[in-house]
Order: C-alpha cells, then sequence, then structure tokens
C-alpha cells in the first residue's frame, strides 16, 4: 500500500493552490501583514505554524471521541496553547533575537483562526493520518504565502534577503544604488502587505477562473 | 468608386469600423476619440446631444491647469537662481521671473516629470484596456497633469514611473477603471511617493532644483518652505511678502506656490461648471476655521512660545490660503467628481472637513509640515459616508414631512399607511 493515496495527495496540495488559507480562505492575514516585513521571521512563523498545526491536528483527532462537544472550544485552545508555549519557549532559547522581532505574533498564533479552523472543520471528523496530513498541507499554504511576502517585503523595503545584503550597500552607495536606485520604505509598513498578499489574489485568480466568484 | 476627397476625420471613421474587432481597437478608439467626437448614435431610448462628454471635461481641468503649468517652469529657475545668487533687489516680474533662463531650467527639470507621467500612466491604461478589451478610459488626462505639479521637483523619474505604475494600478484598475476609483490617483500617487521615499518628499533640501545635489559640498543652497520654516519656529528667517506668497515666487512642490493662479483656474472651473464651488468654498471656509482657533489658542496664551508648535500656530490663518499645496488641493484635488461626495449637502460637510484637517494636520504633523494630501485622501475616504447620510437624512425628512401632512384615517393601520408612504 502506498503511503499516500490519492486522497491523501490531495490533502496536502490543495491548501498549496486551490484552497489556500490566506489568499483563498482569507484566514491568518494579521500575522502574515505584521511579521513579514524581514524573510526571516516569515520562515520562522511559517515554521512554527508547521509545528503547532501538524502536532494539533493529529492531538485533537485523537482526542476527537472523547472531547465533549460543549467544551471543545477550550479543549482546543488548551492544546494549541500547549504547543505555542513550546515553540515560545524553544525560540527564546535558541533564537533570542527572533523571537524578539516576532513578540507578540508567536503567542498569537493561538488565535491564528487557520489553527481553530483546522481542529473545527477537519481534525474533529477525521483520523490521525488524514488530520495530520490537513494540518501539515494548511500550514504549508500559510507558509508559502508568509514567505513570498516576506521575499518581496524585504527585498524591495531593506535591499536584503535573509539579513544579507543582495543590492548593494544603500550607505556607500554599491551595486544597485549606485545607479540611483533606493528602498521602498513603504514596503516596510503593513499595508504595504495587505496590497502584496491582494496581488497575490489577483494573479492566482486570474490564473485560474474557478476560483472567482460569481456576484 | 472611392471619393477621394475624404476628410481625415472621414478617414479615421472607416479606420475604425474597419478594425472593429482587433485586439488593439481600444487603444486606436481612444486616440480616435480624443480627436474626434465618435460617429456612432444611441439607437434606442431617449437621448440627448451633448459636447460635454468625458474627455472635453478633462480637457477642460486641463486647461485651467496650463497657466501653473507654466508658472511653475519660470518658478523653478527663479528659485534655482536666488538660492545660488541671493533674491533678486527691486524684484520685477519681466526682468527676474519670465526670463529665459529660467524657463530654460523648467524646461529641463519640470518637462520630463510631465513626459513620464502621461507616458508611464497612459501605457498601463492601454495595457488594462486592452488585456480586459474596453475602451481606453479618459481619466489619466488630468491625472497625468496634477502629478508632475504635486511633486518636489528633483523627484526622481524612475521613482515617479514606479509610483504613477503604482497609483494608476492599485488605486484605480483594481477597483474597476476610471469612474469607480475610491481614493483620487494622483494623490495616492504623491501618497506612495511620500511613505516610500520620504528623504526624496519632506524636508528642506527637495525644493529648489540642484538642492539636493549640492547639500554637504560648500555650494550648498536652502530649498526650506515657509510652512518648514514655521514648523522650526524659524519665522523670522524667511523674508517672503506676502505677495510673494500670493503670487507664488516661493519653493514648493512644482505647481503649488501660486495661489494666483489657481484662484484663476478655481474661477475658470466654476464658470465652466466643472468643478463644485460648494466644494472650494466650504473647504476655504473649513481652512479659515481651523486656522482662527489655532490664532485663538495663541492669542489665549495657552501654548508657550517655545511649543514647537507655536510658529505654524501663531501663522496669521488666512495665510495658511496662500502657502503650501491646501489652494491647490482645493481647486484640482478636493473637486474630483468620482472620489468627492455627490450630494449639495454632502458637499458641503466634505469640503469643510478637507480644509479644517488640512491645516490641522499641517499644524500637528511631526514629521512634515504639510497634510492636504492626506485630508483630503483621508475625506475621499469618508465621502461615501457622508452621502449616505445625507440622503438618508433626506429620506427620513420628506417622510415626516409627509406623515406631518396626511391624517392618517382612525379605522386605518399605520402600518399599512407608512407601507404606502414608502411606495410614494
Amino acid at each position: 500500500m502506498a503511503l499516500l493515496t490519492k486522497k491523501d495527495t490531495k490533502l496536502i496540495l490543495d491548501p498549496l493552490a486551490d484552497n489556500n488559507p490566506i489568499t483563498i480562505q482569507v484566514l491568518g492575514i494579521c500575522s502574515a501583514l505584521a511579521i513579514t516585513a524581514e524573510l526571516n521571521a516569515s520562515i520562522v512563523m511559517a515554521v512554527s505554524v508547521l509545528f503547532v498545526l501538524g502536532l494539533g491536528n493529529v492531538v485533537i483527532s485523537l482526542m476527537r471521541n472523547i472531547i465533549p462537544s460543549k467544551i471543545r472550544i477550550i479543549v482546543q485552545l488548551v492544546v494549541v496553547a500547549a504547543l505555542v508555549i513550546i515553540v515560545d519557549q524553544v525560540l527564546k532559547a535558541f533564537a533570542y533575537e527572533l523571537s524578539k522581532t516576532l513578540a507578540v505574533f508567536v503567542g498569537l498564533i493561538i488565535t491564528n483562526c487557520i489553527i481553530m479552523g483546522r481542529f473545527e472543520a477537519f481534525a474533529l471528523g477525521n483520523g490521525v493520518w488524514r488530520s495530520f496530513l490537513d494540518g501539515i498541507g494548511n500550514a504549508a499554504g500559510y507558509g508559502i504565502i508568509l514567505i513570498i511576502v516576506g521575499f518581496f517585503r524585504e527585498l524591495l523595503g531593506s535591499g536584503t534577503l535573509l539579513g544579507i545584503p543582495v543590492l548593494g550597500n544603500p550607505i556607500d552607495k554599491t551595486g544597485l544604488y549606485s545607479i540611483g536606485y533606493e528602498n521602498n520604505g513603504f514596503m516596510l509598513l503593513s499595508p504595504m502587505a495587505l496590497i502584496v498578499v491582494g496581488i497575490l489574489i489577483w494573479i492566482q485568480r486570474s490564473r485560474n477562473k474557478a476560483l472567482i466568484e460569481e456576484n | 468608386m472611392r471619393n477621394k476627397r475624404l476628410t481625415f476625420k472621414k478617414r479615421l471613421h472607416i479606420l475604425k469600423h474597419h478594425y472593429r474587432d482587433k485586439k488593439l481597437a481600444p487603444a486606436f478608439n481612444a486616440f480616435h476619440t480624443f480627436l474626434f467626437s465618435p460617429d456612432e448614435t444611441t439607437h434606442s431610448g431617449s437621448h440627448i446631444r451633448g459636447a460635454d462628454d468625458l474627455k472635453r471635461t478633462m480637457n477642460t481641468v486641463i486647461m485651467a491647469l496650463i497657466p501653473v503649468l507654466l508658472f511653475s517652469m519660470f518658478n523653478a529657475g527663479y528659485q534655482y537662481y536666488s538660492a545660488i545668487n541671493g533674491f533678486p533687489e527691486n524684484f520685477s516680474v519681466w526682468n527676474d521671473f519670465i526670463t529665459w533662463d529660467n524657463f530654460w531650467i523648467g524646461i529641463t527639470k519640470v518637462l520630463p516629470l510631465v513626459v513620464v507621467s502621461y507616458g508611464v500612466g497612459l501605457l498601463v491604461e492601454f495595457i488594462f484596456a486592452v488585456i480586459k478589451g474596453h475602451e481606453v478610459e479618459e481619466g489619466y488626462l488630468v491625472t497625468g497633469m496634477l502629478v508632475p505639479l504635486i511633486v518636489p521637483i528633483d523627484t526622481p523619474l524612475w521613482m515617479l514611473a514606479v509610483a504613477v505604475v503604482f497609483g494608476v494600478v492599485i488605486g484605480k484598475e483594481v477597483f474597476g477603471g476610471t469612474g469607480m476609483n475610491i481614493l483620487n490617483p494622483a494623490l495616492t500617487i504623491r501618497a506612495f511617493l511620500f511613505f516610500a521615499y520620504p528623504t526624496w518628499m519632506s524636508g528642506d533640501k527637495v525644493w529648489v532644483h540642484g538642492a539636493v545635489e549640492r547639500a554637504g559640498t560648500p555650494d550648498a543652497i536652502s530649498g526650506e518652505t515657509i510652512l518648514g520654516y514655521l514648523a522650526q519656529n524659524n519665522a523670522s528667517e524667511f523674508s517672503y511678502s506676502v505677495s510673494d506668497m500670493f503670487f507664488g515666487f516661493i519653493p514648493g512642490s512644482v505647481g503649488e506656490t501660486s495661489a494666483f493662479l489657481i484662484l484663476l483656474g478655481g474661477l475658470f472651473l466654476i464658470f465652466s461648471k466643472i468643478a463644485s464651488w460648494r466644494i472650494m468654498v466650504s473647504a476655504v471656509a473649513g481652512a479659515l476655521a481651523m486656522g482662527l482657533i489655532f490664532n485663538g489658542v495663541v492669542d489665549a496664551g495657552w501654548i508657550s512660545e517655545s511649543s514647537k508648535f507655536y510658529g505654524l500656530m501663531s501663522f496669521e490663518f488666512w495665510k495658511h490660503l496662500i502657502v503650501g499645496g491646501l489652494a491647490f488641493g482645493i481647486v484640482y484635488m478636493a473637486t474630483d467628481p468620482v472620489t468627492g461626495s455627490q450630494t449639495n449637502r454632502g458637499k458641503w460637510i466634505y469640503g469643510f472637513l478637507i480644509g479644517f484637517i488640512s491645516v490641522m494636520i499641517r499644524v500637528f504633523n511631526p514629521a512634515y509640515p504639510e497634510g492636504v494630501f492626506l485630508a483630503i485622501l483621508l475625506m475621499n475616504v469618508f465621502a461615501p459616508t457622508i452621502d449616505h447620510y445625507v440622503v438618508r437624512g433626506n429620506i427620513s425628512r420628506r417622510m415626516k414631512r409627509f406623515k406631518d401632512a396626511v391624517i392618517i384615517p382612525k379605522d386605518t393601520d399605520t402600518k399599512e399607511a407608512a407601507v404606502k408612504v414608502e411606495t410614494i
């Protein structure tokens, strides 16, 4: 038996594009706007959410038959909070500077609508393996958008990628800066992240006409 | 047998029909209707014939802008040479201002801004028209002329091009093109430049040609604006007279300085019924009101002279109208019929708040002593809300009048009567 059936593959691949949590369901926008000014932070955030959502989905799926439905939201919150605290502590221990950049947004993974949404919509009603795949897929879909947005914002806003100058030095006027290029300060502000996400949604929908809602 | 003596107009009409379904037809039609009115007629329904279509409206605004543009070219040179050689004694307009040297600076600095603004903006419009298969819309004609007039003279051309692409695509095309935009595209472009490249859009170096290049050298010159001096409480450091401010012999964005020519342009727009006099009048009133309040605060002694707001607060209230971009914004930007309020009562509120908030931001903005573009963009966003409440208010007032006038028979259920009122 193959490790992944056709249905399983779909669980992972769908959220990457045609059912992307950010560009299609428009969930998790808040953190996508706040932390994408640097590619570094975007990647760490993507990995954190991957960990929390993948594991959280497994835990919730394991417990799905014993959770009383009246208190299920509280149980979900406890699970996600526990996982987020693990992530937070690990970051503080091994990447202190980065955890300061991400600041409150690691803690706010708890309130990320994607996570609660997947618990409610999928993990409560599906087996462990499928829930795990769904969690991984959705977190990856979220992460991809974060990384794309972070890439453009850091490249155009600061002229660096992962903190490494790639366009030259703006103070010594080397590289692109020697011919008059300047960093776009607007890229570092949150409104521009919203516009970049908007442009991604635009590109995606113009490539796949099936996604356009009728009205 | 073909008639050989076809007029140019007729030939264009024939060409248009010939290429009707081709991909580039919208682009062709745009030039065609720019030159002549279209030869199609409406076939159904009642219609009236009028020459004042969108293109003529736009052209009228451009006509009102031409004097400002010409003035700005002379002023660019005048400010440049004054900064280098000192202000001429016994200033005379004919000898010191309208000179070939001044105009040459204007040609070499202002004209490229105009060309880039139109070139890039129209290119974007054409691309969108061809992709979407609709006619090229005229909206950019005015925007393209406004943009070079509201930026500092030394704005790098590539920055302007980037900003124009952003302004036209994000400010206008994503909302559905001309007539659908929420924000004024020219001000969107200005706002983009301001937030993206603040060092080129504010400070004391960008307002006079050459000041940026000379900064830090022995030849350094200052390009500080009047508002800039006031924001630093240096009111005594500039020597511009009231007539300099009114006629526009002061540093500033390319076309914003001459309140006199803007006033003439505004009158022209009012008498040609293109722009709303209500917005202009109420915006002036709003600016004066806010200025009076600030002057009152200073007179009452509530603010010390060492306060960083003192310089701008103590500036005579009416002078706010003749310095900075307030006059230009009120006449050419606030009156944009697409982004402004549509109802008459709404126009009064909309205009008043623009003037009021402009002067408020001008005084309190810590980064930059000007706020006209921010105030107009803010009110652009609120214009539909203002209109909504004006219309609701009108409906409920008339409902009340109607209810007061009609005696509802005792045996009729009031609910029924209310339904009846609504259908009327």
